[in-house]
């Protein structure tokens, strides 16, 4: 069965959006789940949190950094292209049915489009919504307008100062909590060191803390175990007990090793496709 | 004394002819297959040695119930493609089966040749002619009937392709649901291809889909649709469940997620389904360093340690916590890989896998082990010698201990039996679940066990669906009228040896 890509946006020089049609994932998915793709037949399967989802028209809407040649292969494709494989929705739901109080939903770099439709679920479930968007710089930053509109109060930061408060969306977070400011949940997806310091910048309060991880993967399903990580002491797999964990029991430097488990190989196949795409893309 | 110069003048016993297989030293670094397969001359000059034997054995060790003197039979007479056909009538996957199969605990076991000589090669002739049916091109058998019943097949492994080229011949409608973006389960993402070429699996799909078996990748039921929504919405009136032990099982020992311990599903996955051993040319990639340790004695560890070869490795050992005499690979298999210059570290348990500061392994501590009294599997209990501890110099772990069941589709299916170890319960004769309707088999139901044994829970599964659906007894199947003529307490046997084969 074919997936057609419907629409195509470059939202960034290294992010890109596109709505898949995929009308059994699109049928079913709930927010924070995933799926996995693979663009073409000598193509590696790889996973991405699924940013958004439209029913009725049977379309799933994914957005990813081009980081390795997979993501820019699956960057290279064109409105009427087609993705060969395409799988899921995988992994547990986020928690966003029940009633906390209030949320503090955050996203760092292509993690805020991850983060906007489990931040929008924890609004329609009634939760006051507290949104932190985080990037280096102000071109990086995704989804404002999406995640200013469903928010009961927006924040910005930029590493560098172009846009919002200068500094991590960690500098956000602790002002809120040293403000005394009550907050029932904190919801993280970016980078894997934005999740790890928003860890621990709630763990002192005892927030609870939910991050979205991004192990590697192959099966998605349980079978590889390439994804597990270390919760709380315990083996889990990112693919079936995930992708949201506890991020206070969550070894965030073991996860850190493990996401580089291929770096090597992954050079090997960017510089093969740069060779191949003459450097351009 | 003239009686016994004539029985020291007895024909010595007979041995197979020969399997030709590439030279160790050459295969152990590539992916072709390591069995060449038979010739025709060789295929009939073994044929010729089968006995004919009016109540042959071999059959009733067969869990496919193969007509083995019946294409044994055409082989002699050179009729290959009729033999293949004959096969195929009770056994949708002779390709595969003439491989992978344990022969010598089945059917050969129970060859009555075998008695005084090695067995006639049933697995080497049942290979040879269902190659050469596929190469010549076989006629697809025409399938008329049509009863309207349309059955789900969830998961496309051994017992699911089984299960589900038998239900079609019946005049079923059958779909199967894979996960995968390719057919075959363990066939495709576990054993490897220099053991099971590929696209001999996807041949035998591809025969299964001219039969009528329609296929669907990408499908995760449980996720996508639940087994209920397939019966009430979908219009499927049953559902086998065929998803496997695919779980891997990994030792609570400190260590286990350091960066270069990987399960032998991963290994095997990225080298076999995602054709990993072809990086950069393939995109997926799989790596194992210098000095690779598996940790295990099963088929699958035997598998993974010559993958590991095959993929640069320069040392690679098993490490197994029992004595040789109670690897549960098959002997061919130990043989191969020991033919290849895979070491065998036994009596060995791992204690703790050691990394440096970026996560990579470093060396594995272990004990040596001794055997002590028989535990519930039978087999003499390894115990740990004291102060025997010493650390293994790898760079590299693979962990081949076990798979549990998958847990995603029996746990989607509300007031479906399940055992303490995940498996699904089902009735022994018919394999149908708790659940009306919803049958189960292979690995699913007894945990992770063999190809064969797979195909004949499929099988089963597959006479339960249809009398399920029909009321009908299945007939006219050489192996179900043997199966009809056999005494209750023959069938108790065959039951509880397809168990053991576990």
């Amino acid at each position: 069965m074919p997936y057609e890509i419907k629409f195509k946006q470059v939202l960034n020089p290294t992010t890109k959006m596109m709505v898949v049609r995929a009308p059994d994932v699109a049928a079913v998915c709930r927010p924070g789940q995933f799926v996995i793709l693979r663009v073409n037949e000598t193509g590696e399967r790889f996973p991405l949190t699924i940013a958004d989802f439209d029913r009725d028209k049977g379309d799933i809407t994914i957005v990813y950094q081009e980081v390795g040649k997979s993501t820019k292969l699956l960057g290279s494709l064109e409105i009427g292209d087609e993705i060969l494989d395409f799988v899921g929705p995988l992994g547990k739901p986020s928690p966003t049915d029940k009633y906390y109080g209030t949320v503090v939903a955050i996203g760092g770099g292509c993690g805020s489009a991850i983060c906007y439709p489990v931040a929008r679920a924890f609004k329609e479930s009634g939760n006051y919504l507290i949104t932190i968007n985080g990037a280096r710089s102000m071109d990086l930053l995704l989804f404002r307008k999406q995640m200013y509109e469903i928010s009961d109060e927006f924040y910005e930061t930029t590493d560098d100062g172009s846009c919002g408060v200068h500094g991590f969306v960690t500098a956000v977070l602790g002002d809120l909590i040293q403000k005394g400011r009550k907050i029932d949940l904190v919801f993280a997806v970016g980078p894997v060191p934005m999740m790890k310091f928003v860890s621990k910048t709630t763990e002192p309060s005892d927030i609870k803390t939910l991050v979205s991880l991004n192990s590697i993967m192959v099966d998605g399903t349980g079978m590889c175990g390439a994804c597990r990580v270390t919760v709380g002491g315990q083996m889990k797999f990112a693919c079936v007990d995930g992708p949201e964990f506890d991020g206070h029991q969550v070894d965030f430097n073991e996860l850190m090793g493990r996401l580089n488990a291929y770096w090597e190989e992954e050079a090997v196949s960017m510089g093969r496709w740069m060779k191949e795409t003459g450097g351009t893309a | 004394m003239a009686d016994d110069k004539k029985r020291r003048e007895r024909k010595p016993p007979t041995k197979k002819v020969p399997m030709p297989e590439q030279d160790p030293n050459l295969r152990r670094r590539n992916f072709n297959e390591v069995a060449l397969g038979y010739t025709a001359e060789q295929a009939v000059e073994e044929a010729n040695k089968c006995l004919g034997c009016r109540n042959p054995r071999c059959v009733s060790g067969c869990p496919v119930e193969v007509p083995i003197r019946e294409f044994i039979n055409l082989v002699r007479e050179e009729k290959f493609v009729e033999a293949a056909q004959k096969i195929k009538e009770t056994n949708s996957l002779p390709a595969i089966c003439g491989r992978v199969c344990p022969q010598e605990t089945q059917c050969e076991e129970s060859c009555i040749y075998g008695i005084r000589n090695e067995p006639i090669a049933v697995g080497r002739l049942e290979r040879f002619v269902a190659d050469y049916a596929r190469e010549q091109g076989e006629s697809i058998p025409k399938t008329t009937k049509r009863t309207g019943r349309k059955v789900a097949i969830i998961g496309s492994g051994p017992a699911g392709l089984t299960c589900a080229g038998d239900l079609v011949k019946l005049g079923h409608e059958v779909q199967v649901f894979e996960a995968f973006h390719k057919p075959g389960g363990v066939l495709m993402y576990g054993i490897p291809e220099f053991r099971l070429p590929k696209d001999i699996v996807e041949a035998e799909v591809e025969y299964l889909e001219k039969m009528g078996v329609q296929f669907r990748y990408n499908f995760v039921v449980g996720k996508i649709r639940t087994v209920d929504q397939l019966m009430e919405e979908d219009g499927f009136d049953a559902v086998f469940i065929g998803t496997g032990a695919g779980a891997p099982n990994f030792l609570r020992i400190e260590g286990m997620n350091l960066v270069d311990v990987f399960s032998a599903n991963e290994i095997l996955t990225r080298t076999n389904l995602m054709r990993g051993y072809k990086f950069p040319e393939y995109d997926t990639p799989v790596r194992v360093g210098d000095k690779v340790a598996v940790i295990g004695g099963g088929n699958v560890a035997m598998d993974a340690a010559r993958t590991a070869l095959r993929l640069g490795a320069a040392e690679v050992s098993i490490v197994y916590r029992r004595s040789r005499e109670q690897m549960p690979a098959r002997a061919e298999e130990i043989h191969h890989a020991e033919e290849e210059g895979i070491q065998f570290k036994l009596l060995i348990n791992p204690t703790e896998v050691h990394g440096d500061d970026k996560n990579h392994v470093i060396g594995m501590s272990c004990v040596r082990m001794e055997l002590g009294e028989p535990d519930e599997s039978g087999r003499r209990r390894p115990i740990p010698i004291p102060k025997s501890e010493f650390v293994l110099d790898v760079d590299t772990v693979i962990v081949a201990i076990g798979n549990s069941p998958n847990p995603i589709v029996p746990e989607s299916i509300p007031g479906l039996e399940l055992t303490k170890w995940g498996t699904i319960v089902v009735d022994e004769e018919t394999g149908m679940s708790s659940r009306e309707g919803i049958f189960a088999g292979g690995d699913i139901v007894t945990g992770a066990a063999t190809v064969i044994s797979a195909m004949g829970a499929g099988k089963k599964a597959a006479r339960g669906i249809h009398k399920f659906l029909t009321g009908e007894t299945v007939e006219g199947e050489s192996g179900s009228e043997d199966e009809s003529k056999k005494s209750e307490s023959e069938k108790r046997k065959k039951s509880k040896k397809s168990k053991q084969d576990k």
